[in-house]
């Protein structure tokens, strides 16, 4: 705890609402330069509106959001010179193509005729954009309009950059291709604070992950602690007659008067392990032992699925009501 | 603040662009004057220019400036719709978090407007002359009149700028310029307004089409011009200075969710 990394973005007592409805409830939050934080959460819980104050497009009710050192709210025009932005509704020009999209944002950054022309280039090629460079962005795939979408944010050669759902909408393979962009990023030392709806892609992606829940950030740290925070693993087996599953929780000295572990219902009962194949030898050759018939077996290692769902006690779907 | 310049020039290059892959709005801009025109001197021409004491070619000279106003009124409508239709894009909200000239989307909207409008009224004008419009004006009152018509056309763009920005849908937002369509009728633009019943006579006196409309009969065809000119550029500037203001108010708003 000693060394303390450089804040690239920090924000104290944020509160914003809309009329009288509560949309940030004080959220503290700071990202350490050159890292990536995700901002996880459902539908509603607050991520657009976060990203829309510390990207200056929105003001705060009361806090104080810094970025790259500078006030966001006395000096917007200085956080907007270090900032680049992906929002959440595509932010390309669809009447003009890629290239004129791109060569747009190279003048907006006062860059000169050559410098612009040399970066639009490099960011077609590195984008995999070159091919559909003369078309309209009207005619782009989803994909290829987020690609663009980020490679305009990109222009200026942003230390900050904003992804507000990156993925969103996209196929699979889009996905993991908009992943690799955001690791490269990562690797050349910019600081990235992205909001999503999967768990999956804070886990793939960020060093720190920030749960935000009804304008409340709810528990925060790497995706290893939050994992850490809820119950282990466990093995779910799968029984034909309530009779197997008595036996088989006898056999292994697992309670089944818990309701969260055995499912006299279902027939399933859950045996807390890592699923490893010493514990997984381990438990077969029990049950072998005492000629228990199992009907199927499933391993489940923690995510962080379950640690929003101890936390808010809710499920996704019940947080959207 | 050093950048307003090269930003709106830039923005301006964006919404030329947008012109030319979305000509439907400048057609639009010369097809309403240029089927009024017609209709106003092939069906209505012969009794209306009898009611002015003169043929059809008299009534052709007196509907003109009426009709290049009703173009600037609809090329302001155009301008309505495509600020109502730019503001629903997600690319307005990157260009609020960069750090540039910030109402540069309006200039930029704007100066394209007025160089769609100066377009459309170059080729209305040949239209007119076409059918019978025989303008007496001398080179310099020429260049008058091309003034005053870029700066009621600049007017008239800023406070449909305003009104595009203020609506909600673009729907709305086409709605809301059409009062300044039917200016020129309520005006001199169509009949002298000595014609009128007392209530709307006065309204059609008082309106501020109807001063630029003197005015430009008075450079192009030799009529009295008075105190319209004067009149002409006070409205024009009092139209400017308000869309203006109030179009930086609506744009510096904060979005709603």
């Amino acid at each position: 705890m000693a060394n303390h990394p450089p804040l690239a973005i920090s924000t104290t007592a944020l509160r914003k609402s809309y009329g009288r409805k509560l949309v940030l409830d004080g959220i503290d939050l700071d990202v350490a330069a050159g890292s990536v934080l995700a901002l996880l959460g459902p539908n509603g819980a607050g991520k657009t509106t976060m990203v829309q104050i510390m990207s200056t497009l929105i003001r705060p009710d009361s806090g104080r959001v810094l970025v790259g050192g500078h006030d966001a709210i006395a000096d917007p025009g200085a956080v907007r010179r270090l900032i680049g932005v992906t929002g959440q509704n595509s932010a390309v020009d669809n009447l003009l193509t890629g290239t004129e999209n791109l060569s747009l944002m190279a003048d907006l950054m006062h860059l000169s005729r050559v410098e612009g022309r040399r970066r639009v280039v490099g960011l077609l090629e590195r984008f995999e954009l070159v091919d559909a460079a003369r078309q309209p962005v009207a005619t782009y795939s989803g994909g290829m309009r987020r690609r663009l979408d980020l490679a305009m944010t990109l222009v200026g050669d942003p230390r900050i950059i904003f992804l507000d759902e990156p993925t969103t909408g996209l196929d699979p393979r889009s996905r993991r291709t908009m992943w690799q962009i955001i690791r490269n990023l990562v690797a050349d030392g910019v600081t990235i604070l992205l909001t999503t709806q999967y768990l999956e892609e804070a886990d793939q992606l960020a060093d720190q992950v920030a749960l935000l829940d009804h304008g409340r950030i709810i528990a925060q740290g790497t995706p290893d602690e939050l994992k850490r925070r809820i119950p282990g693993g466990h093995i779910r087996l799968q029984f034909t007659h309530l009779s197997s599953l008595e036996a088989a929780a006898r056999a292994l000295g697992v309670s089944t008067s818990d309701t969260s572990t055995s499912d006299t219902d279902a027939l399933t009962l859950d045996v807390p392990g890592d699923g490893g194949v010493r514990t997984l030898r381990y438990l077969l050759a029990e049950l072998d032992r005492a000629d228990i018939d199992v009907a199927g077996l499933s391993v489940h290692t923690p995510d962080l699925d379950d640690v929003f769902l101890t936390l808010t006690g809710t499920t996704e779907e019940g947080a959207l009501r | 603040m050093s950048y307003a310049l090269r930003d709106s020039s830039t923005m301006l290059r964006r919404y030329l662009l947008h012109m030319r892959r979305y000509p439907v709005m400048t057609f639009m801009v010369i097809m309403i004057p240029a089927v009024f025109l017609l209709l106003f001197v092939f069906v209505l021409g012969g009794t209306l220019g009898a009611g002015l004491g003169g043929d059809r070619s008299a009534y052709a000279n007196y509907v003109a400036p009426g009709i290049l106003l009703l173009a600037i009124a609809g090329a302001g409508q155009g301008t309505a719709i495509s600020v109502a239709m730019d503001m629903s894009e997600g690319i307005i909200a990157r260009f609020k978090t960069m750090a540039i000239f910030r109402p540069s989307v309006l200039t930029g909207h704007v100066l394209g407007s007025v160089v769609q409008t100066v377009v459309g009224l170059a080729i209305v004008v040949a239209i007119a002359i076409g059918v019978g419009f025989r303008p007496t004006a001398t080179p310099v009152e020429w260049l008058a009149a091309t003034g005053v018509l870029a700066m009621v056309s600049f007017a008239v763009i800023w406070v449909c700028l305003a009104l595009g920005l203020v609506t909600k849908s673009v729907e709305a937002a086409s709605n809301l310029p059409m009062p300044l369509l039917l200016l020129p009728f309520l005006g001199s633009g169509f009949v002298p307004t000595d014609s009128m019943p007392t209530a709307v006579r006065l309204f059609a006196q008082y309106q501020p089409f109807t001063p630029v409309m003197e005015t430009l009969r008075g450079l192009l065809l030799g009529t009295a011009i008075g105190n319209n000119g004067i009149l002409a550029v006070a409205w024009c500037a009092a139209m400017t200075v308000g869309g203006f203001v109030w179009s930086v108010k609506l744009y510096n708003r904060d979005p709603r969710p």
